[in-house]
């Protein structure tokens, strides 16, 4: 029993980064139907550059803010800069728009900073807890509770705002949505900035617990990536349980069958799962119009 | 007559066979030729790659992962097995079995399908060390034909070069033949194909075997020419590197799948100038090309020179 | 007025021409092919750092044998196809005298035979055994082997009369590397492997791998072959799930980052490392110390960054190429080459060299010395 609840602790405070993520490529799908591989690198600046401005003499809570603010800038460049001149573009030009940006983002990032591996001190104590025998540390919490938030300000938003609504509109139809006065461009601006914003703060959180380098973006964006597909593409309680579902089922394959082959049982599942529901858990399954 | 001449898919056969042939007598160095090879290597495996998703519409993430399995066949096969290279040929058979359930999956579910698919070929190959090397790779034995040590730059451009025009040659064929209509009917809308009586699934399969054969093919011969494998052969980001070599040079033309395959094996030659700056620079140059021609630069360039309607 | 033009222009051609010229003939070209960035780059970026600084250093001194040294660097990311290329374009293209090169196993194994059949020097920095046995005529290395730590490791663990150990290694290169070879001396020394474990790159939590370690009966130690910041979070977990047995971590965790990630919870923690990590901390009769602290010095002073073994091994290749050719009184590669095989009694960051004709390494187990890590710095365990 204490190796059960040992092993769920870890997936799911791993599980909740890749929740993050799937939900920041979530947004932007659904506002702008691109795929955005760049998300992965949000969470590195999140962390990055939190490091840096603590490093440099600000305070904590506000190093954290000059990270979010920057990935937010960031995000919204992304945008503006690359994604709004391809507009009309097939979905797998602008796919290879984000890889190159995530490219830059990296190449950017080390020389600005540098190749290191960096750390953040543990935001609560250092000291884990002993629940039912298996050791919990407080900056697990943290990170759950923080994605528990994000998750209930994101639905708060969508469902009780106008300005969600509108990012709900564009999302189930964007040629409608502008007829009924929705002006798109400024939704699909939002989504990236909400999406960026949402990558830092993961990264802010879980920069105690896993260290942030220059390149800790892809991978989290790969396993992301397979979380929203896993969930179903475009909705964000899909990404959640994705997340989640990804992030147990590498604990516990690695904990209960082999640690060599814990990503193949991981994508061994997605794989499953999408052959038995092509849309994922929680997709739509799409009406192709001829 | 120019422009008839320019749309024939059998131009671009003749054009490459030509290029490749003279291409040797204007570089200056072993280093030049092995680029050029690598070219060669690296666009069969585009062309092949192209059939799948320029024609009929179907990302695949994973295609390292078939360009690992040839890669391995060579090393592995005579190494461990006593079985001769062209076995990497197998890996259509591997393709078909994977294929069928797969290609049920459409748009980015397929994408993340596949991707999940290169990602356990490119496990298994770091993981059982005993046959592979595990993550260091292990060596290829030199291929022997007939008394003929198979190594060195100028064979293996040679090589690699005429596979590249056969390979062109024979894209051109599926392209003109009744298949290559049914893909594109495929890409437009699997719905409306499916209505006119095409077998969906089938062609689909075709498409993505062949392309798997071409990957394969290439691994091959990048192991052979190299004389080393390493897991990193079969590992996603050559996956995303195969992807965005048709995307930028232009998907459903065989000669974008060449142009974006040499200009992806040339930048990072050509952008050691910016040092530290290399990989901005190399984003920049995939951000900046993708803005100004999104359908990539052989269909953007065609349609600017007027041969081309669009 | 346009003839003025044109003569003027032949002028300029003419004298770009011969400063070209003389360009070629008084400098000696060195080749680096380095994994600077991608996985690797933690490896590269302190070797590629080592390098220009001392390069540089020495040409301001007036260069080797009076001809300055042009130091070519190549960035291969980590893959092995990049670095053949690269490989090719300095030999074929850029004409270099020598390389240094190789911070991987696979990267090193992909230059190999191009350096043997140029016939050109060249030392690597990979870890791996298998780059220099067999011995290779023009092939030399500079870092310990990962067989060496296995030993020092196993060697400490006897005299200490723990016999019983789990192993927890990387997937990556480095670790599977290790871990191999130390299944390959475990017997030698008595020691039993009762359970394995690995890890991904990337991976943030090894708490699971760790809680089974921990629930294996008659574990009496635990050692840990791998780099970067796997290791770190290794060494945070195992601390997270109070595993009282002692933690060894290999000499891939050579570098002040690993203690600064993984904090308190490295306490305790024993590895097999260069003496340059305790530079400060030898004994002044040690003859390693003038080397080791020099070079942290001048590396620490530099870069801003804390000094790493790696770099060392650049450091080391470096020195003993320009050594060679001092000896050999010329940049002419096959004197170069034996030069650098008679190389004795040389002492650098990594240990006391010794080259033959059979041993392309040079050093011993003396090389290593073991390591306790006590309140957050490096200290020699007796």
């Amino acid at each position: 029993m204490p190796e059960f609840l040992q092993f769920a602790f870890s997936g799911l405070t791993v599980g909740a980064i890749y929740a993050l993520v799937a939900l920041g490529f979530t947004l932007i799908y659904n506002a702008s139907g691109v795929i955005n591989f760049a998300q992965g690198e949000f969470v590195m600046l999140g962390g990055m550059v939190t490091v840096f401005a603590h490093a440099a003499g600000l305070p904590l809570p506000l190093a954290a803010l000059t990270a979010l603010v920057t990935a937010v800038v960031i995000g919204l460049a992304l945008y503006r800069l690359a994604i709004e001149p391809a507009r009309g573009a097939s979905p797998v030009t602008l796919i290879i728009i984000t890889i190159g940006a995530s490219i830059l983002l990296r190449g950017a990032t080390s020389i600005v900073f540098d190749k290191n591996f960096h750390s953040l001190p543990p935001y609560a104590g250092r000291d884990p807890w002993i629940v039912g025998g298996a050791a919990l540390l407080p900056q697990s919490l943290i990170v759950l509770g923080g994605a528990a938030g994000i998750v209930a300000a994101l639905w708060y938003f969508l469902t009780r705002t106008l300005t969600g609504k509108a990012v709900l509109a564009t999302a189930a139809n964007r040629l409608a949505a502008r007829l009924v006065g929705i002006n798109t461009n400024a939704v699909v601006g939002l989504s990236f900035a909400v999406s960026a914003a949402i990558g830092a703060i993961g990264g802010i959180l879980m920069t105690p617990i896993t260290f942030t380098s220059y390149d800790s973006g892809t991978l989290l964006a790969l396993k992301g990536f397979a979380a929203a597909m896993l969930g179903g593409m475009g909705n964000p309680l899909g990404a959640v349980v994705g997340g989640l579902m990804v992030g147990l089922l590498e604990a516990f394959s690695a904990g209960y069958i082999s640690s060599s082959y814990k990503d193949a049982v991981a994508f061994l599942v997605i794989l499953g799962v999408l052959f038995l529901m092509p849309q994922g858990l929680f997709g739509r399954s799409g009406v192709e119009r001829v | 007559m120019m422009r008839r001449f320019v749309q024939s898919p059998y131009a671009v056969v003749l054009v490459l066979a030509i290029v490749v042939a003279i291409l040797p007598l204007l570089l200056p160095s072993l280093f030049y030729l092995r680029v050029a090879a690598l070219i060669c290597i690296f666009a069969l495996a585009v062309v092949g790659l192209n059939l799948l998703i320029g024609f009929a519409g179907q990302v695949s993430l994973g295609h390292a992962g078939f360009f690992g399995i040839g890669a391995y066949a060579v090393a592995v096969g005579p190494t461990h097995l006593g079985i001769p290279p062209w076995l990497a040929l197998i890996v259509g058979a591997i393709a078909f079995l994977v294929g069928r359930p797969i290609l049920r999956l459409r748009g980015h579910y397929l994408a993340v399908a596949t991707l999940g698919m290169g990602l356990l070929f490119a496990m298994v190959f770091a993981n059982e060390s005993a046959w592979t090397g595990g993550p260091d790779g292990m060596p290829v034995p030199r291929l022997e034909l007939f008394g003929w040590r198979m190594a060195g730059p100028w064979t293996w451009y040679w090589i690699a070069g005429v596979t590249l025009v056969i390979g062109a040659w024979i894209a051109a064929n599926v392209i003109a033949s009744p298949t290559g209509r049914a893909l594109r009917a495929i890409h437009d809308s699997e719905t409306a194909a499916q209505v006119l009586g095409i077998d969906v699934a089938r062609y689909k399969l075709i498409a993505f075997v062949l392309s798997a054969v071409y990957a394969a093919v290439a691994g091959a011969y990048l192991a052979m020419f190299d004389g080393l494998v390493t897991p990193e052969v079969a590992g996603f980001l050559r996956s995303i590197e195969f992807v965005t070599m048709a995307v930028l040079g232009g998907l459903g033309s065989t000669l974008g799948g060449i142009v974006g395959a040499a200009l992806l094996v040339l930048l990072p030659q050509l952008l050691t100038v910016f040092h530290d700056y290399e990989h901005i620079a190399l984003g920049l140059v995939m951000i900046v090309v993708m803005i100004f021609v999104p359908a990539g630069i052989v269909p953007s360039l065609a349609s600017l020179l007027g041969w081309r309607r669009s | 007025m346009t003839t003025l033009l044109r003569n003027s222009l032949k002028l300029a051609a003419a004298a770009a021409f011969i400063v070209a010229a003389s360009a070629a003939h008084a400098e000696i070209k060195i080749g680096a092919v380095l994994s600077v960035t991608g996985p690797a780059s933690f490896l590269g970026d302190p070797e590629k750092k080592t390098l220009e600084m001392y390069v540089a250093d020495i040409n301001a001194k007036g260069g080797v044998n009076g001809e300055k040294i042009n130091l070519i660097v190549y960035d291969d990311a980590g893959n092995p196809n990049q670095a053949r290329t690269f490989g090719t374009r300095l030999i074929e293209q850029d004409k270099v005298d020598a390389l240094l090169a190789g911070s991987t196993t696979a990267t090193t194994m992909a230059i190999i035979p191009l350096a043997e059949e140029a016939k050109i020097p060249f030392i690597n920095f990979a870890g791996a055994v298998q780059a220099v046995s067999p011995a290779k005529p023009y092939i030399f290395k500079t870092p310990h082997t990962d067989l060496m730590a296995c030993e020092k490791i196993f060697e400490d663990l006897k005299k200490r009369g723990l016999t019983k150990i789990a192993m927890i290694s990387g997937k990556d290169a480095f670790g599977a590397s290790m871990q191999q070879q130390c299944m390959t001396v475990n017997k030698k020394y008595g020691i039993d492997v009762l359970h394995q474990e690995t890890y991904g790159p990337g991976d943030t939590d090894m708490t699971p791998q760790l809680t089974n370690i921990k629930g294996t009966a008659g574990i009496q130690a635990v050692v840990n072959p791998g780099f970067g910041q796997g290791p770190a979070i290794v060494t945070r977990n195992y601390k997270q799930l109070d595993i009282k047995v002692p933690l060894y971590e290999s000499h891939g965790v050579g570098s002040k980052q690993y203690i600064d990630l993984a904090g308190a919870a490295a306490d305790g923690v024993r590895l097999p490392a260069a003496a340059l990590l305790v530079a400060e901390k030898l004994p002044a009769s040690d003859p390693q110390k003038k080397v080791v602290v020099d070079y942290k010095t001048t590396y620490e002073k530099a870069t801003g960054q804390p000094v790493s073994t790696f770099g060392g091994h650049a450091y080391d290749g470096l020195m003993i190429l320009v050594d060679a050719m001092k000896r050999a009184k010329s940049a002419d590669k096959a004197k170069v080459r034996d030069a650098i095989e008679a190389t004795k009694n040389f002492m650098g960051t990594g240990g006391l060299v010794n080259m033959s004709p059979t041993d392309h390494l040079g050093l011993d187990l003396t090389a290593f010395r073991m390591l306790e890590i006590k309140n957050g710095d490096w200290t020699l365990a007796n």
